[in-house]
């Protein structure tokens, strides 16, 4: 009995994990392109999901928009500020040490956040129902109907993203970049451009994880993207920075392994797992699980 | 067809061109010889737009390049096979072939080039679904010479192809160069092999710390006393 009941308190963590993961998974492929582009990391990255999510607020209470037209709306709304901070805040600094643009990253990741607070007030906000909630029994483990949506979700974005950067042009022209930024240009490859759709998608990206988050939470306010920012960048660190499968799966098992604590341990140790988890690979595996010893640029 | 004109480029206070000029012709292969650090890898960077100069200019067709954009310059017909081959050794060599004719939107002509290559190259259609960095030295030369041609261009800037290679595959990669000339592609060529780039070349430059030291017909250079002395072995 004693047995039984562990290993289902077990899946019924791995459930939650994977959702809660996947949500990681998709700000932490923002964090990896970006990175893998412009040996970058993007610290406003959090704060764009956090823009996402009150898009998507504000497509469903003003606009009345149903799941879909939402998603899309705040999909396009990120990706716009994403490709505007980009050419406002970094691009102007490309080639300047690495540090100056670190902090130019910070510095847009307050202004994000403070300027968030003026313009839609500290005060948290209830994000709209957009699905009754039905939740379904089997096996004795419970799933609601926010966690398939979040799966689902994040599984087609992430098979799309797939799609686009192992098979299109424009992937290709991505993977030429941030493998040889010198010879991608002399193939003709814009460079800048493939710099601002790769920030396009990330923003994207994050967006979405916005969205679902405050479906599944129902609550959302201008802060909400530091924590989840820097877990989705452990979870970039764990899969291996740069690396875009590897962001996916960095992602999922830290939603998982941060499910499990929370479970097994105690909810308090919960965000203390991801940190000890980015010191662990730090010290024996900076890399990641599935980085190669990628070569530092030049 | 290309006018180098009194071009001086400085990689900060380094001053690594101190106002060269180069021509080429038309249908020519020129060679551009010198020692390791000269600059001839300078010229070819600043001629494809990645490096810019302070004097001078650069034409090509009678149209300045030299504050173009490398995309814009691929577009305008000047591709570069560089030094080092940078193939992108993560992608297969298929992709590093489409990745070659990025510029153009043409599907079914692309596809036919990329055939031409492996007819070219025939090991390289053997290794086609091959991730490029597994292939030998030569074999990436050679897809660097294939990807540089999916562009089309007509002016074709080669750095140092023999870098690296076995005696036998140098023969093989001038050959091809021969080839590619033969078939209609204007070459600029780089080379420290300065018997085997003289061999082929119709005009030569001699590059020293910046400077053009000499220049004339390939034919002339090979016979030239200084030559001989500092770059023929004797
Ligand atoms: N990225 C760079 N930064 C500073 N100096 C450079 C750089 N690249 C080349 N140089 C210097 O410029 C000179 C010419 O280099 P290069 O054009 O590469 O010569 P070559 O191709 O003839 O061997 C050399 O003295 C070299 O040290
Ligand atoms: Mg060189």
């Amino acid at each position: 009995m004693e047995a039984s009941s562990l290993t289902q308190q077990f899946f019924q963590q791995l459930i939650n994990g994977i959702s809660l993961g996947s949500i990681y998974a998709l700000i932490a492929l923002g964090y990896t392109m970006v990175y893998g582009i412009i040996r970058l990391i993007n610290f406003a990255h959090g704060d764009i999901y956090m823009l996402g999510a009150y898009a998507g607020y504000f497509a469903t209470t003003f606009f009345k928009m149903s799941f879909f037209p939402a998603l899309i709306f705040s999909m396009v709304v990120a990706s716009t500020v994403g490709m505007l901070i980009e050419r406002l805040a970094y691009r102007p600094l490309r080639g300047a040490p690495k540090i100056a643009i670190l902090i130019t990253a910070i510095g847009v990741s307050l202004l994000l956040e403070y300027g968030g607070m003026i313009l839609v007030t500290p005060q948290p906000r209830t994000f709209p129902e957009l699905f009754s909630t039905a939740t379904y029994n089997f096996m004795g483990l419970v799933v609601n109907s926010q966690q398939i949506v979040i799966l689902v979700v994040s599984l087609a974005l992430m098979f799309i993203l797939t799609y686009v950067v192992n098979h299109t042009k424009v992937g290709k022209a991505m993977r030429a970049v941030s493998f040889d930024t010198d010879a991608a240009r002399l193939m003709g490859i814009n460079v800048d451009r493939i710099i601002s759709f790769t920030f396009a998608i990330g923003s994207s990206l994050a967006a979405a994880a916005g969205i679902l988050v405050g479906i599944y939470y129902n609550s959302i306010d201008p802060l909400m993207g530091i924590m989840p920012g820097l877990k989705a960048f452990v979870a970039a660190v764990l899969g291996g920075i740069g690396v875009i499968p590897g962001a996916m799966v960095g992602g999922v098992l830290l939603g998982v392994i941060e499910a499990l604590v929370s479970g097994f341990l105690s909810s308090t140790f919960r965000d203390a797992a991801a940190f000890i988890i980015l010191i662990v690979i730090l010290l024996f595996r900076p890399a990641g699980l599935f980085g190669k010893n990628i070569r530092e640029k030049v | 067809m290309l006018k180098v004109e009194n071009i001086n480029v400085y990689y900060g206070a380094i001053h690594a061109l101190k106002g060269i000029s180069v021509e080429v012709k038309e249908g020519e292969i020129v060679t551009l010889i010198g020692a390791n650090g000269a600059g001839k890898s300078t010229i070819l960077r600043t001629i494809s737009g990645l490096l810019r100069t302070k004097t001078g200019n650069i034409l090509f067709e009678g149209n300045s390049v030299a504050t173009m954009a490398p995309e814009e310059i691929v577009k305008k017909g000047i591709s570069q096979v560089p030094e080092g081959r940078r193939i992108f050794a993560n992608m297969t060599v298929e992709e590093n072939l489409e990745l070659g004719a990025y510029i153009r939107s043409d599907k079914p002509g692309i596809r036919k080039d990329i055939d031409k290559v492996f007819e070219r190259f025939p090991r390289l259609g053997e290794r086609r679904k091959q991730i490029a960095g597994t292939l030998s030295g030569g074999e990436q030369q050679m897809l660097a010479i294939g990807r540089g041609l999916m562009s089309q261009p007509r002016l074709l800037l080669l750095d140092e192809p023999s870098m690296g290679l076995a005696p036998l595959l140098v023969k093989e990669i001038f050959s091809i160069i021969k080839e590619i000339n033969a078939s209609g592609t204007t070459i600029l060529l780089v080379e420290q092999n300065a018997n085997m780039a003289l061999s082929i070349a119709h005009q030569a430059y001699v590059l020293e710390t910046g400077r053009i030291t000499l220049s004339g017909s390939a034919k002339e250079l090979m016979e030239s006393e200084e030559v001989r002395k500092a770059y023929l072995g004797g």
